[in-house]
This record gives structure tokens, C-alpha cells and sequence, in this order.
């Protein structure tokens, strides 16, 4: 565990020693804000329009938040690439990986301390997020619960695709390369469900299982299913296990 | 300390490290010697544990590397052929993460930090910036890193490679002061560096051992016939029959002549000693006897020898070995020969 921390924190730090974990924190809150700007304006235009009408007040957390944080997931698909590229690319290509690799630490330790690390940026990165949330409690009484578990929603599907540009990262010694395919895959892995709308109705939930956004749906209701949980987490697991194989694999190769 | 058995190493089909064997007693420095291509580095590299052999065996402080790679790893340090940095780290930053990755418990680590600084000379690079050092300072903050877990084992890939020469000389007196409490390893292609460092020598061609020894033996017996360096002042006469005709004489060679100054290359069998004789021979002749010394072949001449596809292996083992022309009768001229084969020049 301490070697993880070790490598977790390295990580972590060579993220904010460099542009990149500034350059990731800010665009990220920027974008959002804009989302947030904009479903802001829909949702009181919306809002002003139910009143009139004679209805009942709109659900903030429904009509807003939900919607923001699918868009968040977007956001979050073309960011974390430029997190994983260089992983173990970057080592590679440096040679630093020869110093990780002639310690005593377990590929696997390596593996996990680079995804906390990785998950550490992400997880800033969502937190900066949470300013925009507080304005909303400032102004307003949203249901907190299906914010966290949309939070937390988020996050899941985060690892999701950190362990996946793990393992690309993994691949090569070319960053750009590991950013460009990992950008391809998280792309495949977002709209596979759209093969699915127009097929048989066991195909398409065969293809919705797969999809790692529509596992978020339910978490950006607000509803907190273990089918859901248990997806995501043997994603993680399956993909940090990849990473692992192809660690060993590149070193029988030398 | 470190004892490699049959150790083979295959990239598909090309063999880069081939049948190779040898032990390591604790304290003691080793070094690696061959062209660049040899396995050095790939041999380097399965002790570390950073890559399997495809064959054979390696056991490191009596821990097997590919069974024990924990135990044996922390009793290792390693610098590969380039200093695993990171840029964005400071020196000590860097140091403090080795620490933590090598096993060095937290409160020791502080100290062992600021002892391999001091150790290495880089105490006054310690808040620069990794990527921003020389290639000097890079280098040391590499030894640094092998050393910052204070491991019974340290294997050096070419440890003063890119350095200056006072740097080279530094880090030479480090890695010898090193010795005794740590037992070294170390590659190199530049001969002299092995015959100031080194107790032994493994020399290594396209993976292959060629000759295990410490470098003075390795000159012995790559010396085969022995050769004097001649200098009279005959005054005219020709001492160089006079030299052929001595007893065990098998060859005279003339290197120069200077006047009434003469300088043979004399060639012995080898095993007989020749200097009495030809001592009495010049002298009884009323010359003067200016110089009289063995020629012993340099390590970067043994290196060639051992290392050149001409040359087989077979011959430096045989007794009857012969120096090669280029190497015994080498002309003022030349400029492949060193200093003892060529004294007046300089």
C-alpha cells in the first residue's frame, strides 16, 4: 500500500508540475460552466413558462442538474485521454520505466497507483464542479442525494476509461498515439448504444449492458443500483488486469 | 554475491545474450566489457529483474531474480544506460520518491537522501530541476538513485557514459570507494576505465562470455610470446644480429634508429626470460644498454584482439598463441599503438 501511495502521489504531482493538470481543471470548469450557464437559462425560461401555464413548478435536479452532468460525461470523454496518454508512454519512451520496474514494487502496485493517481485528477477536476452545485443550493433547494449519486455515477465511469487508457497507454511509447486511440475507444464505448436502436430488442440490450454511459442514467436519476455499481467496478478491474497482462507481456518482450 | 548461470536471452530469433556464466564474490567490482551490441546492457537487465531470461538462472544475494524478484530488487541498485529522470521532479523530490518506491523506511529517508547528495556531488543541484541538469549531473543523480537504499548490489550500465574527464575520474574514485561495502557490476566500453576500476573482467562479444579475468592475468595470457623493447647505443655494429642470436630469441625486429641509437623489438618464447641475457650480451660488447623493458599489450589492444571476428576465441586459450602482426610489430608510425610500444614518439 505505501508503494501505491508513493506512485499515486508521484503521479498526482507530475500532473500539477506540468501545464497539463491546470491546463485539465480549468478548461473543464469552463466548459461546465457553460453547460451550466446554458441549462440555467432553459431551466428558468422553462419554469416561467410552467407557472403561466398553471403547473406545478419544475424539478431543478431533473430538469437541470440531470441533464448537466450527461453533459458532463462528455466533457469528460474528450479530458481523460489526455490523462491517461501518458501514463506508462511517457516512462516508456523516457526510461523511466526501468526504475519503476527494477523496484521492489508489484507490476500491480504500479498499475494501482498510477489509476489513484490518474482518479486524483479526475476527482479534482469534478470537484471544481461542485462551485457551480453550491450556487444552485444558494439560490435554491435541490435534493442533494441524486447529486452525490450523480457524482459518484460520474466518477465510476471515469475509472471506467482510465483503466481502459491505462492499458493503451500501456501499448506504446508514443503519447499521442495512446491519446488518439484512447480517444477512438471511449468514443466506440459511448455510442455502441446506438447500434442498438435499430435492432433486435435482445441485441440492443446486449449492446445497452455494454455502453458505459447508460450505466450513468440511473445514477443521474438519482437511483442507486448494484447492478450498476457492480458493472463499473468490474470494468475497473477488468481493465486494470489488462494493464497487467500487457505490463508482463512487454517485458518477456524486453 | 552474484551468480549467473547459462543465462540466454532471445528477441524472437536473435540471440543477445548467449550461454553466459559467471559469479561475483561480495565486494567485489566487476566489470562488463564489450562493443556496443554485445548483451551487456540485456545481461544488465535480466540481474536487475527488469526483463526474464529466456533460459538459465541468476541469483542475486542468494535470491533467485525471476523466482524472488521483491527480495532480490531490494538489494539492487540499478542505473540503466540512461538515468531514469523525471524532468518535472527536483533533484531531492526525485530522491525522496526512490526512496519511498526502493523500501527506505520514512524516517530514515530524509538522511539517506541528503547522504547520497553529498556522496555524489549533487547537493547543489538538489531544488534544480531534473530535466534542466547536465548530462553530468544527470548521470549522478542516477548513481544517487541506485545507491539511495543503500543496496548490497550495484550494477552500473556504463556509469560514466557522457561524462567529462574530471567527472570520469570522480565517479571512478566513487564507484572504487564504493567497493567492499557493496559489490559492483559495471559495463563499460572503454578499456582503461576497467583496468583502473575493476579487480576482474568479464569480456563479452555478441553475447557471449570470451574471457573471464582480472586484467592484469587477461594481459599475461593474451601476451603469448614476450616481447622486449631494446634500446643500445651500439655505436655502429649491428646489434640486432648480435640480439637474434641470443638463446630463446625467435624473432628481432627493428623499431628505430637514431644515430649510432638503435631500438629493437625483441621476441621471446615465451616463459624464458631473456632481459639477463641480452643485459650481458650489450654490455660485454662495450654498448650502451639505454633501455630495456617488457612490452606488455595494453587492454584496448587485448580488447581488440579478444573482440575481432579475425581472431578466433580458440587461440587465447591455446598455448601457443600468437600475437598478431599489427599488434607486435608496431611501427612508430602507427597510430593504433600506445605509449609502451612506442616510447620515443611522445
Amino acid at each position: 500500500m505505501r508503494n501505491v501511495i508513493a506512485i499515486a502521489d508521484k503521479e498526482l504531482r507530475s500532473y500539477f508540475a506540468s501545464p497539463i493538470g491546470y491546463v485539465l481543471v480549468g478548461f473543464f470548469a469552463l466548459l461546465f460552466g457553460y453547460f451550466f450557464y446554458v441549462y440555467l437559462g432553459f431551466f428558468i425560461r422553462s419554469s416561467e413558462q410552467m407557472m403561466q401555464q398553471g403547473g406545478g413548478a419544475p424539478n431543478v435536479n431533473q430538469d437541470m442538474i440531470g441533464g448537466l452532468l450527461q453533459n458532463a460525461a462528455v466533457i469528460i470523454l474528450f479530458a481523460l485521454p489526455m490523462i491517461t496518454m501518458r501514463t506508462y508512454s511517457e516512462e516508456k519512451r523516457s526510461g523511466t520505466i526501468e526504475l519503476l520496474l527494477t523496484s521492489p514494487v508489484t507490476d500491480m502496485q504500479i498499475i494501482l497507483g498510477k489509476f489513484i493517481g490518474a482518479m486524483g485528477l479526475y476527482a479534482s477536476m469534478l470537484a471544481v464542479t461542485l462551485l457551480y452545485i453550491a450556487i444552485l443550493f444558494l439560490l435554491g433547494k435541490p435534493e442533494w442525494r441524486p447529486i452525490a449519486t450523480g457524482y459518484l455515477g460520474l466518477l465510476l465511469m471515469g475509472g471506467c476509461f482510465i483503466s481502459v487508457g491505462l492499458l493503451i497507454s500501456s501499448l506504446t511509447k508514443n503519447q499521442i498515439v495512446a491519446g488518439f486511440m484512447t480517444f477512438v475507444v471511449f468514443l466506440l464505448l459511448w455510442v455502441i448504444n446506438w447500434v442498438g436502436e435499430s435492432s433486435s430488442p435482445t441485441t440492443r440490450e446486449i449492446v445497452n449492458y455494454l455502453s458505459v454511459t447508460e450505466h450513468l442514467n440511473d445514477f443521474v436519476r438519482g437511483i442507486l443500483d448494484t447492478k450498476h455499481i457492480v458493472y463499473y467496478l468490474s470494468f475497473i478491474t477488468f481493465g486494470l488486469f489488462l494493464t497487467a497482462k500487457s505490463v508482463d507481456s512487454e517485458r518477456w518482450r524486453g | 554475491m552474484i551468480e549467473v548461470q547459462h543465462l540466454t536471452k532471445r528477441y524472437g530469433r536473435v540471440t543477445a545474450v548467449d550461454d553466459v556464466s559467471f559469479r561475483v564474490e561480495r565486494g567485489e567490482i566487476l566489470g562488463f566489457l564489450g562493443p556496443n551490441g554485445a548483451g551487456k546492457s540485456t545481461t544488465m537487465r535480466i540481474l536487475s529483474g527488469y526483463m526474464p531470461a529466456t533460459e538459465g538462472r541468476a541469483t542475486v544475494a542468494g535470491f533467485d531474480v525471476f523466482d524472488k524478484p521483491i527480495d532480490a530488487k531490494r538489494r539492487i541498485g540499478y542505473l540503466p544506460e540512461t538515468p531514469p529522470l523525471y524532468p518535472d521532479m527536483t533533484v531531492r523530490e526525485y530522491l525522496d520518491f526512490v526512496a519511498r518506491i526502493k523500501g527506505v523506511a520514512s524516517k530514515e529517508k530524509k538522511e539517506r537522501v541528503a547522504a547520497v547528495m553529498m556522496r555524489t556531488h549533487i547537493a547543489d543541484m538538489a531544488d534544480r530541476h531534473c530535466g534542466k541538469l547536465s548530462k553530468g549531473y544527470k548521470q549522478r543523480v542516477g548513481l544517487a538513485q541506485a545507491l539511495i537504499h543503500n543496496p548490497d548490489v550495484l550494477i552500473l550500465d556504463e556509469p560514466t557514459a557522457g561524462l567529462d574527464p574530471k567527472q570520469i575520474i570522480e565517479t571512478r574514485e566513487l564507484i572504487r570507494g564504493l567497493a567492499g561495502d557493496h559489490t559492483i557490476v559495471l559495463s563499460t566500453h572503454i578499456l582503461p576505465e576497467v583496468a583502473q576500476t575493476c579487480q576482474r573482467v568479464v569480456i563479452i562479444n555478441k553475447g557471449r562470455v570470451v574471457a573471464v579475468d582480472t586484467p592484469d592475468n587477461l594481459t599475461a595470457r593474451l601476451k603469448g610470446a614476450e616481447t622486449m623493447y631494446v634500446q643500445v647505443d651500439a655505436e655502429g655494429a649491428d646489434a640486432g644480429a648480435t640480439l637474434g642470436a641470443l638463446p630463446g630469441v625467435m624473432r628481432v625486429a627493428a623499431a628505430e634508429q637514431r644515430g649510432t641509437i638503435a631500438g629493437f623489438e625483441v621476441e621471446s618464447e615465451r616463459g624464458t626470460d631473456i632481459r639477463r641475457d641480452i643485459a650481458r650480451a650489450v654490455v660485454n660488447r662495450g654498448w650502451g644498454l639505454l633501455e630495456l623493458r617488457p612490452m606488455r599489450m595494453s587492454l584496448e589492444e587485448i580488447f581488440l584482439q579478444v573482440t575481432t571476428e579475425e581472431l578466433p576465441t580458440e587461440k587465447l586459450d591455446g598455448s601457443g598463441l600468437e600475437v598478431p602482426p599489427g599488434l607486435s610489430d608496431p611501427g612508430p608510425s602507427d597510430p593504433q599503438t600506445h605509449g609502451p610500444s612506442d616510447p620515443n614518439h611522445a
